[in-house]
């Protein structure tokens, strides 16, 4: 395929792991722990279990899957929500794909749809406006979420609502903003991360600049990085050339897509239909200040939590669940208690464990199982001795 | 049950009677009444349609046993349900896929395919052309495979209980003598084959649902096999285990190879045919080409001295001329399926847990 197999030439692939494979000692050399380096992006997680990228990668570097997959970080509580609304009498509620199989806690929307609810997968919320023409007489909810990468067409949806006088048309707004949450990380007192890879579609919207501060006070590398394979082993390797020299700088590896600046429609749309909440739950994170949007007063007409009563109730995630320690990276999916056990695909207990983007799900479906097994007899025998 | 009709021993009617003619466009929850207006529909539509003799009708098909022990010494026996939505779409329609469907699940299990039953269910609304056309695109496709309609049903339900037409045929077939293929029988050291480009039909049908608004046309792979699996059986009576990658696409069935035969399965990207639209598709939505359905694509295991031999026969037929060797079986990892990333990685194929969902972004 044109302009798609050119980013996964083994040979190009080679050369990086070469030059990988010479970078990793170097920085290793007098520390003990792995260079352990967080993709932000559930795009990435997806490409690097897809390409088995993690398997190429020599020993003393360890890849963290971060929170960048917006279906895995979704609360119970939200998804209640969802559930209460696409059960409301005469309710067309409209979703992507694979938000439909997040457990809340009265079941995911898959389960509504097979109660009688009427759920409708679409792929992009212009489909829910058309869904919404066709059917004047009903009201049809978009149930919004993503970051800053799927906010845009969001937005430009509103304003096409307002422009076309659609009156049965409204979002459940759950869109969320990458840069609160990569600092609540960054300060999480566990952190052990050397590096990051920055995700490429949101940058795509939001520009470079805004990463600055991870370089300048925290001091960490990160690279905004395209989503085929060779993209993200030449971003690695631009993240290990930086700590090899001892750099922190915000670099650009995917700047055929991402200009520093952004993208200002984009960000004018944003900016026209969403403001900042104080603070939103995320999954295994808890409250995160400024790192959702909900829709400004001016289009309240449009806002699903405004027009209809959402429960709005606060679930705890399950005790048992370790999603916060694996998103940060202190521990790997495989450490969890009850990954593999209580917690499989078929039975998601944590969102990661949900979409083919959490980390979890995705150790699960493409992860190599023998080296999960070895790991954890090491750790019995470990707590043993 | 009413059968729609049934066939003597020998084939040859036993008596006429008049063809009944339907009335009106649109069926009616009066054609599933069992009276004078089912009748009609039956004769007009389907027994119209299968070319069928107008002998009184029973309510089984009847077989001479030394008929069907002419083609080997076991019988196969199988049934499949077909709902697809849209009804037609570019490649076939949910006719085609009905006969071509059961013809396949007799034929990779070595069977002859001989005879098949058709049952409908049909939504009131439906308009009788569009029954029509299926009834004979079934009647084509079985007609050029050369196996028999023998025997059907009509049923007629409220609008809203189901979506516009669901079918069911079974088969009967005969397995031919010294043919014993088993999905416990692939062995360390056999290679793994498909006939040719998988993904097709999922695609198509994913695509003809309208939602992508893609203009790329990807075609159905809607295709009866025996005839590729005849040419690979003659040429290969080794062969260890054959099955039509449907739902689940070849992942799936490599899994169930791999389970039941306690055998590890290593399969390489590069060499597993995929057409550049459907890729493009995948792309596009989330999608892994691998868990897409298919309708006329086989996976093959044969020992691997055979190899060429068997590649050589799936090529030489019309509907083996993409055909590929895509990995072999191996005693590592057991139950397990990995595939060698074209970029040189290797990650673990896994069965889906449910549907495949388009990702968001």
């Amino acid at each position: 395929m044109k302009y798609v197999d050119e980013f996964r030439d083994p040979e190009k692939a080679q050369f990086l792991l070469k030059e990988i494979r010479r970078l990793v000692p170097e920085i290793r050399q007098g520390r003990k722990r792995p260079i352990s380096i967080m993709e932000v992006c559930g795009g990435h997680t997806h490409a690097i279990f897809r390409y088995g990228v993690e398997t190429m990668l020599p020993d003393g570097i360890e890849l963290v899957h971060g929170p960048g997959c917006p279906v895995c970080v979704l609360p119970m509580g939200r998804v209640d929500d969802c559930v209460a609304l696409a059960n409301m009498p005469g309710m067309l509620f409209t979703t992507f794909g694979d938000a439909m199989r997040v457990p809340g806690s009265k079941g995911s929307l898959l389960q509504a749809k097979a109660n009688g609810a009427d759920v409708r997968m679409v792929y992009s919320p212009l489909d829910a406006l058309k869904i919404a023409r066709e059917n004047p007489s009903r009201q049809v909810v978009f149930f919004a979420l993503g970051f800053e990468t799927t906010m845009p067409s969001t937005a430009l949806t509103v304003l096409r609502a307002e422009r076309e006088k659609v009156k049965n048309f409204s979002l459940f707004c759950n869109h969320i903003t990458i840069i609160p949450t990569i600092k609540a990380i960054l300060d999480s007192p566990d952190l052990q991360l050397d590096g990051f890879l920055g995700p490429g579609h949101v940058s795509m919207v939001i520009g470079n600049t805004s990463y600055q501060f991870i370089a300048d006070h925290y001091k960490r590398p990160l690279v905004v990085a395209g989503f085929e394979p060779l993209d993200i082993l030449h971003a690695l390797w631009m993240v290990l050339k930086q700590l090899a020299e001892g750099r922190s700088e915000i670099e650009n590896q995917y700047n055929r897509v991402v200009p520093d600046g952004g993208n200002s429609v984009a960000l004018d749309a944003i900016g026209r239909v969403f403001e900042l909440r104080e603070f939103f739950e995320w999954r295994g994170l808890g409250s995160i200040d400024h790192s959702g949007v909900r829709v400004r007063e001016e289009y309240a007409s449009f806002d699903a939590e405004r027009r209809f009563s959402v429960p709005a109730l606060k679930i705890a995630d399950p005790k048992s669940c370790q999603c916060g320690e694996v998103l940060k990276g202190v521990i790997k999916p495989w450490d969890c208690k009850v990954f593999g056990r209580d917690c499989t695909p078929e039975t998601p207990l944590g969102a990661l464990m949900v979409s083919s983007e959490g980390a979890c799900a995705a150790y699960y479906q493409y992860g190599d199982i023998e080296k999960i097994h070895d790991t954890r007899s090491e750790r019995q025998l470990e707590e043993i001795v | 049950m009413i059968s729609t009709h049934g066939v003597t021993s020998n084939g040859a009617t036993n008596g006429t009677r008049t063809r009944g003619r339907v009335r009106g466009n649109t069926v009616t929850l009066a054609h599933g009444g069992g009276g004078k207006a089912m009748h009609d529909l039956i004769d007009d539509v389907f027994l119209e349609a299968f070319d069928q003799s107008l002998a009184p009708l029973e309510d089984q098909a009847r077989f001479q046993l030394a008929d069907l022990a002419l083609h080997g010494d076991r019988l196969a026996f199988t049934t499949d349900s077909y709902v697809v939505k849209p009804l037609d779409f570019p490649g076939g329609n949910i006719g085609k896929l009905a006969i071509c469907g059961t013809i396949n699940d007799l034929a990779v299990g070595g069977a002859i395919p001989l005879y098949l039953s058709c049952a409908v269910i049909v939504e009131e609304g439906l308009p009788i052309d569009t029954l029509r056309q299926v009834a004979h695109t079934m009647a084509v496709t079985a007609r050029d495979a050369g196996v028999k309609v023998v025997t059907g049903d009509t049923k007629v339900v409220e609008r809203g209980a189901c979506d516009k037409l669901f079918i069911n045929t079974s088969g009967v077939g005969v397995i031919r003598t010294g043919i014993n293929l088993g999905i416990d029988h692939a062995q360390v050291g056999d290679v793994i084959l498909v006939n040719g480009l998988l993904g097709d039909h999922g695609a198509a049908i994913l695509n003809a649902r309208g939602d992508m608004a893609l203009t790329t046309p990807i075609e159905s792979d809607c295709a009866a096999l025996h005839t590729l699996i005849d040419t690979l059986l003659a040429a290969v009576p080794e062969t260890r285990f054959l099955r039509d990658a449907t739902r689940g696409g070849l992942a799936t069935v490599l899994n169930e190879i791999a389970e039941a035969s306690q055998v590890g399965i290593e399969i390489v990207e590069e060499c597993t045919p995929i057409r550049a639209e459907v890729k493009g598709f995948c792309e596009i939505l989330g999608l892994d080409p691998l868990y897409l359905a298919n309708e006329g694509k086989l996976v093959c295991v044969v020992p691997g001295a055979h190899a060429k031999t068997a590649l050589a026969a799936l090529k030489s037929h019309p509907l083996g001329t993409g055909a590929a060797i895509i990995g072999d079986v191996t005693e590592h990892r057991a139950g397990r399926v990995v595939m060698k990333t074209v970029f040189g990685g290797r990650r673990i194929v896994d069965m889906l847990v449910g549907e495949q969902l388009p990702r968001i972004c």
